[in-house]
């Protein structure tokens, strides 16, 4: 492999004919240049996405009731229940593998009036009620202070952790947060901490407008007694939450008497559901750039092979020379395979720098421009380059092995004849 | 050092089959110098073929130096066209693209002798055929009598047992020709056994023996009286 004078053979013949190995090259190049930048620019929409949905905890999905559509057991249809605050310990109990179940519940949001008050000013936050996990499930920074913890739901005490959006409406810049009161319907709750989140939606400033305070608390103050409002639940990363919904909804149904088969009774929004979607969207991104990259790449290939043919053609009569003076056939197969070879590296690895080059120029017109929507730093992995590689020199021997095969067919005499 | 019996060797062309060799016996001892002459579809080129093992007869015994060549795989062909046999070519058959010295090195690669022993090794064989000063030149710059000079040095430098000279002289005038004969001659003083292939007369006169070959058969098989090429070289 490392022999200095095949090597020298190999340069000596892509060098005898400079401009048809160019264009040869240049096949290649092209071919794996469109791979790579196809590639960057589906990793680019990719990470736009994903960063639309932010740090939350994809496998969850959430639940909350609705009127029955079913008479059951001689209740009627069109009635109205509520998730009970033990529902919660029935699940636990019913469905395995499942990680965090929040019980939640709300004002304010949708047509929300000002509902809450700070001195003089006012405004009109989503309050909600939950405990401690809910910040795994729908992740935030705590800027300041801290979150709620245990203590808290213990004792129901009256504390809230308010967004940056709310911070920047009820406070002056600069004035102290913690440690003051803000009035949630007319009750005083006690700022604690303050949140940022970080997802880049459409409700992106809508979220820092959010105030989160004790469950229990939220229930004695707002008058819900044992009621919950909806339910965020998180499955083990080993098992999927769409799986696992069915079997909640049915402990729900049998608790709350639903007809077994009253489908709109309790509603759902799988998030993992549209996680998965969005993710074989990713898929068949990936699988497109990576067929129409080898098909390119495959055109190119198909030129090294036939210049490689017309190369071997050209030096038959030397071939024949060669093994007069006893060169060994596997010799010459094996030097016609590493030109080809060599010659699909060299110019596959230029085709990588143009497109890592673009992609590079790309990123730092994004970063000049700043953030656009759906698409965010384009780029290849270590290993999308690595595996580019293997098949370069894969195509590079499949390219050559025609043609390595033809060279060794010829007979000597028939390739000595002159001609 | 080369025995032949009853060789056959026929070609098919189409339907019909050309028989060229229609039973060679032959035999060869070291150090001779041995011209096969004939005319134009005699078969001596054939011949010569079947004995560089470029070519395999179709029956027949063919021995060289005790080691019988027969089945031979491409593989071991080589093998043995490397070690046993030396070729000079009517048309040269240079590397065009390789130097005097590189051409010269050739064989030697294939063996595998090192790069540094191949440089010396070329560079005396070139010093013998009086071209050492022009090793560094690619084949396009030397005249055909150089060019047929280094393509002997090659044939010399894996130290063959037997040379096969397939018409030598053949694209050179009758100057350059002796210069050329000169040098084989000189060659087989040394101990070399020389096959010359060629149709010319004077120069089958300039070997030690002669044979004729006419419709694949050999007809006349003599010692001649050797005539030195030196004394029409100036």
């Amino acid at each position: 492999m490392f022999n200095k004078d095949r090597w020298r053979e190999i340069i000596e013949v892509l060098s005898s004919n400079v401009g048809r190995t160019l264009l040869t090259a240049f096949g290649v190049c092209w071919g794996i240049f469109i791979l790579i930048t196809l590639l960057a620019a589906g990793k680019g929409f990719e990470n736009g996405i994903r960063k639309d949905f932010g740090d939350i905890a994809t496998n969850t999905m959430f639940m909350w009731t609705r009127s029955t559509t079913k008479p059951f057991e001689g209740l009627p249809k069109g009635r109205s229940f509520e998730f009970k605050t033990n529902d919660v310990q029935a699940i636990w109990d019913n469905v395995p593998n499942l990680k965090y179940i929040s019980p939640r519940n709300q004002i304010g949001g949708f047509r929300g009036g000002g509902n809450v008050v700070r001195g003089i000013r006012i405004g009109a936050y989503d309050v909600y009620g939950d405990y401690p996990e809910i910040i795994k499930q729908d992740p935030m920074t705590v800027t300041s202070g801290r979150f709620i913890n245990y203590n808290d739901i213990e004792q129901k005490r009256k504390v809230a952790i308010i967004g940056q959006g709310v911070q920047s409406e009820l406070y002056d810049k600069g004035e102290e947060v913690l440690g003051s009161y803000i009035k949630i319907r007319g009750i005083n709750f006690l700022v604690i901490g303050t949140y940022k989140k970080n997802n880049n939606d459409g409700d992106g400033e809508e979220a820092q407008k959010q105030i989160f305070v004790p469950f229990t608390s939220f229930s004695q103050a707002f008058n819900r007694g044992e009621d919950v409002g909806w339910m965020a639940i998180t499955a083990h990363d080993g098992s999927s939450i769409s799986q696992l919904k069915e079997n909640i909804i049915e402990v729900m149904r049998k608790r709350h008497k639903v007809h077994p088969e009253d489908k709109r009774a309790i509603g759902y929004f799988d998030l993992y559901e549209q996680f998965n979607r969005v993710e074989s969207l990713f898929f068949g991104l990936k699988a497109i750039a990576y067929l129409v990259g080898i098909m390119v790449l495959l055109s190119g290939i198909i030129g090294v092979s036939n210049i490689m043919l017309i190369v071997v053609k050209e030096r038959t009569k030397e071939i024949g020379i060669r093994r007069a003076l006893g060169e060994q056939p596997i010799s010459i197969k094996k030097q016609i395979l590493m030109e080809s070879i060599f010659l699909t590296i060299i110019s596959g690895m230029v085709g990588i720098i143009f497109g890592a080059l673009l992609i590079y120029g790309i990123n730092s017109l994004l970063d000049s421009v700043g953030p656009v929507d759906m698409f965010m730093n384009p780029s290849v992995s270590v290993g999308v380059v690595s595996g580019a590689l293997m098949i370069l020199m894969i195509s590079g021997l499949l390219a050559g092995f025609i043609p390595a095969q033809s060279a060794i067919r010829v007979r000597p005499i028939e390739a000595l004849r002159t001609e | 050092m080369i025995e032949i019996k009853d060789l056959h060797k026929s070609y098919k062309m189409g339907s019909n089959s050309l028989h060229v060799l229609k039973g060679i016996n032959f035999s060869c001892e070291a150090g001779e110098l041995v011209a096969i002459m004939g005319s134009s579809g005699s078969g001596k080129s054939t011949l010569l073929n079947i004995l560089g093992m470029l070519d395999e007869a179709d029956s027949g015994e063919y021995t060289l130096d005790g080691v019988p060549i027969k089945d031979l795989s491409e593989t071991k062909a080589a093998n043995y066209r490397n070690k046993f046999l030396g070729f000079v070519f009517q048309s040269f058959n240079l590397i065009n693209y390789k130097s005097a010295m590189e051409n010269v090195a050739l064989p030697l690669y294939y063996q595998r002798v090192p790069r540094k022993e191949r440089q010396e090794k070329s560079l005396k064989y070139l010093e013998r055929v009086g071209l050492r000063e022009w090793a560094t030149h690619l084949p396009s710059e030397l005249s055909g009598g150089q060019k047929q000079r280094v393509a002997i040095a090659r044939a010399m430098a894996a130290e063959p047992k037997v040379l096969l000279a397939d018409e030598p002289t053949g694209a050179l005038d009758s100057t350059t020709s002796y210069e050329v004969m000169d040098l084989i001659q000189k060659i087989n003083d040394e101990g070399n056994t020389i096959l010359v292939v060629t149709h010319e007369p004077d120069i089958a006169e300039m070997c030690k023996r002669v044979i004729h070959l006419k419709d694949g058969v050999i007809v006349e098989d003599k010692k001649v009286e050797q005539v030195r090429a030196s004394q029409y070289v100036k």
